[in-house]
């Protein structure tokens, strides 16, 4: 194929293969793919291109390729480490019209989807037989199976059923030069390199995802929820750990402070109490095991301090306590102009701790951060709240969020537990990996895209986009040898 | 407006809480046609950008059914901003004079009961004279989309129907409970007169006296819907006096897009000093009808009418308003009647005002996907407190070679007080 001679032509080209009202070249609408749900820091992509099923991928892979331009892949656009956020001259590829569930097998237990499908239509598709997809990310109404694979998604029930990781069985991905290759499928452990679980959790960078198998799971026997309130995190923190230390497996843990309840509360009208810091958990399977267990938690939430506790008196109740916790990232949005959304993991018994070094940090700095998270798993996400319009405050926020991801790394932790790397994290990289971890992680990446064509400038640190190092001592990839391409 | 004073498309966090509950995002899947996606271009607009065609059919294409309203964690003030993104593209000249002819050729119809009630004499001879049948035939309707649509829309009428104006107006069945004023709905005068008569008897029969200011127009809601502000202030001004004239202090409404105009007034007059706080206050005293009813104790004796009934939640009443319990927990109270929830109820019809004159496509894509769900719960009948998603729905099914029996619930109020059958009409 020729490289078409210029992006008018190009988008003529692609508008041909995906039709035209699915291919974007006007700034009006290229401007409403500039970010992700990380606003800050846009870039306006060349072209936007919405292909509707695996062979129209490839023809658009195709044509931006030999065009020479990048590529980044873009699902929901919710991710919050600007994964999809686009980089100067590329074609993003939205997913977004490639919705359809192509097969369900409950018998077996799975359900292959194209990547445009929202994570919590696979649950509403298979819901009535029983069944359903364990993942559940807080933005599961709106993300999508594409960008929960690329981002080795979490959710409140990961603790007890795993991530993204643990529910894919398999994955048809469009890699750089159109070439379609299936991954793992139905069957358990399929024999040869486990590439599915390099694939889960690579941000866009190996290629594009276009099918996806899922696992299902049955819905359990029975599931007792109960709020807890406490004066502060100190109570709330002990409280998470001595759960988890008496054996007790939630499904989830949740943790919310005072201003990520109060932001809760304003968006969902509940009539939840302005205290220090509140549990919200979950128990589930067996009906008398999960008796037991949560009558073991809220004995412990009491000994440590509880305020008060209460229990949802049907679903709908449950459901809206969810909807606060689950509404609570967005609803900051309702006491603070603006605000970042960290991501960062440490020890379950450093809780305590960490939330009181967050809270001084944040004091020094004349800022709030509100906390709402995955207690259970010990991943936080600090909401940096502040607001543009005051000079020099974004930039202060987001050293502040920096600190507090480096903090994490010192306390054993990680700076991501769930959302991804993305561009914004890629600087703190080298906190967490020394030089041949991350090389090692380049070659996974070239061996898929020996160009760097997928998703560039994500997740490494810039220094090696500049070539400025050398590359891993003595091993030379074949294609850069030979001068075919340049290292990363 | 957000607590910060800001302009409220600056409140958007980006999170996309609201896209899978938005109509035209969840058809087509592409972003500038998702609120998230329409806030970015007001922003745009607001940032300077001059409108250009391609933003204009963005925000077109929204049908402000305000489903995203509902959906924003953040608190989003959605109708905010399409409104002022729209009268920024009214203001703007952008559009092309043959769009901008259709645009207003439909507004000098629709928003004035007596204009449409000449249409709607225009069209019923136009159908029994049988030339309906011949301009269908040659393809005439296709020459004039315009004529068509309304055509197909159009429920069969008698001529009585056509011609019929509002009610004057009902006394308490025995001691009166309070006086209230009703509200006459321009598009539901004209093509479900039968609507007004009912609440009309339904409120007599619980007992409180009903005033129908005479001389009503519109109330606007159209012409701020589709951002011609300086039109809606004028027309909801008229109608306000009216109403205030009337010395009622409840104001009910039995067509959704009217109550949740009437319902935010302050927002249209925020500039107006002289009439902002009256407008507060008017809006303070609406309420839709089902509203009202559903909290009061009933005092009229409901007679059973057997039967599946789907609920249909139109979009201003649900979304816009907020109502949802009101008219389910008026049908369930009926003995004998199953009130059965359609999927994706949160869904618009496509109907949406004066979309399905002027946005044809995505109105008949999201038509058909309501028709789908409606007859997927194997109801004979449905409850639709909207006229136009009635209209909508009943077309659309119609073209399918189905049909469903449609009235508005409080009809179907009506019929079980007066112990007869489920009333309305087979479309
Ligand atoms: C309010 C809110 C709450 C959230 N809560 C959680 C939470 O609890 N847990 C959690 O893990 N995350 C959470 N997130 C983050 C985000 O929703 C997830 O990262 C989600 O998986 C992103 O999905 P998306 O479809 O929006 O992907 P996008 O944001 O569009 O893309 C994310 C990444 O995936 C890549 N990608 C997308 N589709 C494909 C494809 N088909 N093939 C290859 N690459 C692809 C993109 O290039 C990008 O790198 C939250 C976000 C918000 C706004
Ligand atoms: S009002 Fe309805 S159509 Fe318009 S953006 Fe909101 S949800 Fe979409
Ligand atoms: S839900 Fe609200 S904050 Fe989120 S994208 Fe939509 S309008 Fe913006």
């Amino acid at each position: 194929m020729s490289g078409p001679a210029s992006l008018s032509d190009l988008a003529g080209r692609m508008a041909a293969v995906v039709g035209a009202r699915n291919c974007f070249s006007a700034g009006p609408d290229l401007l409403t793919y500039e970010c992700d749900g990380l606003t800050h820091g846009r870039t306006r992509p060349d072209l936007v291109v919405l292909p509707g099923s695996t062979a129209e991928v490839v023809e658009v892979v195709r044509l931006a390729r030999a065009s020479g331009r990048p590529i980044v892949p873009r699902g929901s656009g919710t991710g919050l480490s600007g994964g999809a956020r686009p980089v100067p001259g590329c074609v993003v590829v939205a997913l977004s019209r490639m919705r359809r569930i192509l097969e369900v097998n409950l018998e077996d237990g799975w359900v292959r989807v194209e990547p445009g499908v929202l994570n919590l239509d696979v649950t509403k598709h298979v819901s009535a037989a029983g069944h359903y997809y364990a993942p559940d990310p807080s933005s599961q109404s709106i993300c999508s199976i594409g960008g929960n694979v690329a981002e080795n998604s979490g959710g409140a029930h990961c603790l007890k059923y795993g991530f993204t990781v643990n529910h894919v069985l398999g994955a048809r991905l469009v890699l750089h030069d159109g070439k379609v290759v299936d991954i793992g499928g139905p069957a358990l452990d399929a024999p040869g390199h486990d590439l599915l679980a390099a694939l889960v959790g690579s941000e866009g960078m190996l290629g594009i995802v276009t099918e996806v198998t899922l696992r299902l799971l049955r819905k359990p026997e029975a599931t007792r929820t109960f709020f807890a309130t406490f004066p502060s995190t100190d109570e709330g923190g002990e409280a998470v750990s001595r759960i988890i230390a008496a054996g007790i497996l939630p499904a989830a843990i949740e943790m919310m402070d005072r201003l990520a309840i109060e932001a809760a509360k304003a968006a969902t009208g509940l009539d939840w109490p302005d205290v220090g810091a509140a549990l919200l958990m979950d128990a589930d399977g067996p009906a008398a095991e999960v008796e037991d267990l949560s009558a073991r938690a809220v004995k412990i939430a009491r000994e440590v301090g509880a305020l008060e506790l209460r229990l949802p008196r049907n679903e709908a109740e449950r459901q809206l306590m969810w909807k606060g916790r689950k509404s609570a990232f967005a609803a900051v949005g309702r006491i603070s102009p603006n605000y970042l959304v960290e991501d960062g993991t440490i020890p379950r018994s450093e809780i305590a701790p960490v939330l009181r070094e967050i809270e001084s940090m944040a004091r020094d700095n004349g800022l709030r951060v509100a906390n709402v998270f995955h207690a259970g798993d010990g991943n936080l996400h600090p909401l940096v709240l502040y607001d543009a319009r005051n000079g020099g405050e974004e930039e202060r926020a987001e050293n502040l969020g920096g600190d507090i991801l480096r903090m994490c790394v010192r306390r054993g932790g990680s700076i991501t537990g769930e959302h991804g790397v993305g561009a914004e994290k890629a600087a703190y990289m080298a906190d967490m990996y020394g030089e041949s971890d991350l090389e090692t992680m380049q070659w996974v990446r070239a061996a898929f895209d020996p160009e760097g064509a997928m998703n560039p400038g994500k997740v490494f640190p810039k220094l090696r986009l500049c070539g400025e190092k050398p590359g891993p001592g003595g091993l030379e990839h074949p294609a850069v040898k030979s001068g075919e391409v340049q290292r990363w | 407006m957000s607590g910060s004073g800001r302009h409220p498309a600056l409140d958007c966090v980006h999170c996309g809480f609201c896209l899978p509950v938005c109509p035209t995002w969840t058809v087509w899947g592409r972003e500038p046609d998702s609120p998230r996606g329409r806030i970015e271009i007001a922003r745009a607009m607001l940032d300077g950008a001059a409108p250009t065609a391609e933003m204009v059919s963005h925000l077109d294409s929204c049908l402000g059914c305000m489903a995203c309203l509902a959906a924003c964690p953040s608190g989003v003030r959605y109708d905010a901003v399409i409104e002022e993104a729209r009268s920024r593209v009214e203001a703007s000249g952008v559009r092309t004079s043959a769009d901008a002819g259709r645009r207003s050729a439909i507004f000098s119809l629709f928003p004035h009961p007596g204009r449409l009630r000449v249409a709607a004499v225009f069209l019923w001879l136009w159908r029994i004279t049988g030339l309906r049948w011949l301009t269908r035939a040659t393809g005439l309707t296709r020459l004039l989309p315009f004529i068509g649509r309304l055509d197909a829309l159009a429920p069969d009428l008698g001529f009585g129907e056509v011609t019929s104006s509002l009610p004057a107006g009902a006394r308490a069945a025995g001691t009166s409970r309070g006086r209230v004023a009703l509200v006459g709905g321009c598009v539901q005068r004209v093509f479900f007169p039968g609507v007004n008569e009912a609440t009309l008897r339904v409120l007599s029969a619980e007992g409180y006296d009903v005033v129908v200011p005479l001389g009503q127009g519109c109330c606007g809601a159209l012409s701020v819907h589709a951002g011609r502000d300086d039109e809606a202030r004028a027309m909801t001004r008229a109608l306000v006096e009216r109403l205030e004239a009337s010395g009622a202090d409840t104001f009910l409404v039995n067509a959704a897009g009217c109550g949740s105009h009437l319902k935010d007034l302050g927002h249209l007059f925020r500039n107006d000093p002289a009439w902002r706080d009256r407008a507060v206050e008017f809006s303070r005293k609406v309420k839709d009808v089902t509203e009202f009813l559903a909290a009061v104790a009933p005092r009229a004796e409901r007679h059973p009418i057997p039967g599946k009934v789907a609920y249909h939640s139109p979009c201003h009443l649900g979304h816009a308003q907020g109502i949802q319990d009101p008219p389910r927990a008026l049908l369930r109270a009926i003995p004998g009647l199953e009130l059965v929830e359609v999927a994706e109820g949160d869904q618009c019809c496509g109907s949406a005002g004066i979309y399905n004159l002027v946005q044809v496509e995505a109105s008949d894509e999201l038509g058909a996907r309501k028709a789908a769900n409606v007859m997927a719960t194997g109801a004979p009948y449905l409850a639709s407190a909207n006229p136009g998603c009635t209209l909508q729905v009943q077309r659309v099914l119609r073209e399918k070679g189905a049909a469903v029996q449609a009235a508005h619930p409080i009809e179907i109020l009506d019929a079980s007080i007066q112990g007869k059958p489920f009333p309305g009409r087979r479309g």
